[in-house]
Order: structure tokens, then sequence, then C-alpha cells
């Protein structure tokens, strides 16, 4: 039918910054997540699924793409190299002294508050922009091992084999990046929701 | 006693590996009197829950 596929074309392009949004914060490589989205579209305007709403739309393109975006990984991995994890070690530690003391507890002015619902935050356009913000301030590579683990749901054992480093090395990278996102979220969203 | 820093830790490698029996008592004593590390500890499920929906499109 000639109407359901325009209407499909402008959803596509409606849709279109987001999944390249994700791409790029996936990848760090705008060329690589041009390609990724442009081979997600491709297969979208030839797929014959029918959508009753966009946002089911957008779960099924977003699907899409995070398997290009695994491929992707799984044939470049290597260049996440152990080296370039060590460079963004040292801003990380930087947050870690403002956040603890000599004695390893939580300053009075960091100690983590209680987030008040969550779950209304996500209902909530705003929520996910700084959620975006917030993994885009990450260290580049703290962040493409995290997403790889949370987002694109690698195990940690084949990100450790992925990007050649140690498990520990792995969950030491992993906890720098909780640690970062969280404080961000608390800075930048939840420390004003809280009545 | 765990440190707040160290507990940070085993609360970020909980999502990654089981941990052994006396991690577990260890963090559960911490986290038992600590509030900021409770409040932590249910910030990790929020972070959890958070990359699963961006990671399947389910974002407003």
């Amino acid at each position: 039918m000639r109407s359901m596929e325009l209407d499909r074309q402008t959803e596509l392009n409606a849709l279109r910054p987001d999944l390249l949004r994700f791409a790029r914060l996936q990848l760090r490589d705008a060329a690589a997540a041009e390609d990724a989205v442009q081979e997600t579209l491709l297969a979208a305007l030839t797929g014959s699924h029918r959508f009753e709403s966009r946002s089911s739309y957008k779960t099924w393109l977003i699907a899409i793409l995070r398997n290009k975006i695994i491929d992707i990984i799984r044939g470049q991995g290597r260049e996440v190299a152990a080296t370039s994890l060590a460079d963004d070690e040292a801003g990380d530690d930087l947050l870690a002294e403002t956040l603890f003391d000599q004695r390893g507890h939580w300053q009075a002015a960091t100690q983590p508050g209680r987030w008040a619902d969550p779950d209304a935050s996500f209902e909530q356009k705003q929520f996910w922009a700084v959620f975006e913000a917030c993994l885009d301030h990450l260290p580049e590579k703290t962040a493409r091992v995290f997403m790889m683990r949370e987002v694109l749901g690698f195990e940690t054992a084949e990100i450790c084999k992925e990007i050649g480093i140690s498990s520990s090395n792995c969950w030491v990278v992993l906890h720098r990046a909780r640690l970062g996102l969280r404080t961000c979220l608390e800075a930048r969203w939840f420390a004003g929701a809280e009545a | 006693m765990l440190s707040c820093r160290q507990a940070t830790e085993l609360m970020s490698q909980e999502q990654d590996r089981p941990l052994s029996l006396a991690e577990r008592i260890a963090l559960r004593l911490h986290v038992w009197i600590c509030a900021g590390c409770n409040n932590y500890r249910r910030q990790m499920t929020v972070l959890r829950a958070a990359c699963r929906r961006f990671g399947s499109g389910g974002t407003p």
C-alpha cells in the first residue's frame, strides 16, 4: 500500500536523529554511527512489518540498530586497548577523591541521596536528555565498556575478551562508569527532583 | 569493616559477578548501617533499569 510506505518514510525521518544519537553514544565515531544508521534505515525500508504506533516502530528500529552496533564493536573491539583505558583513569580517580574522604567514607556533601520515583522520571523526555548527556560526559573508553555491558547487554567475560583486559580490570572500569554516571544523574536530575 | 569506597566497588561488582559469601555479609552489614550506601545500592538498580530501557528503545 502506497500510503503505508509514505507514513513509514515520515516516521523514519522523524526518528532518524534519535537513532543517530543512540549510535554516536555507543560508538563515539560519527562515521561509523552514520553507517550503522544507514544500514538500519535500509533494513527498515525493506521490511514489511506493520506498526501501530511510533513507539513500537522505534523499539523495532533500535533493536535493528543495536545489532548493527554489536556487529561493528565485535569487529573492532580491540581498538579500545587497555592502554587507552588507562588514560581515562586520572580523571576518574579525581572524582573518587572528591566523593570520599581519606578514610574512604562519603564526604558530608556528597552522600548519595534517595532518588524519588525513578519510574516517573523514565516517562519524561527531559530525563533522557540528561541521561544521554551524563553518558556522553563519561570518559570515552570507560563509557564504551559500560555501554557494551549495560546498554548492549554483553556479558562481562565477552567484554574482557573483545577488549583484551582482565576481568578485574573490567570490573574497575565498570565501577568507575557507574560511580560517574550516578553522580552526574544525582547532580543534574534527582537532586532537583527531591522535595 | 568496609569503607564506603570499598562498598561502592562491591555494589558495582555484584552487577557483574556473584559475590563471595564473605563479601555478601560484609556488604549487607555495611549497607544496613550506612544510609548513603543504602541509597547508592538502590541507585545501581535504577541505573541498570534505565540502561535496559534506553537500549531497547523504550524512551519517550
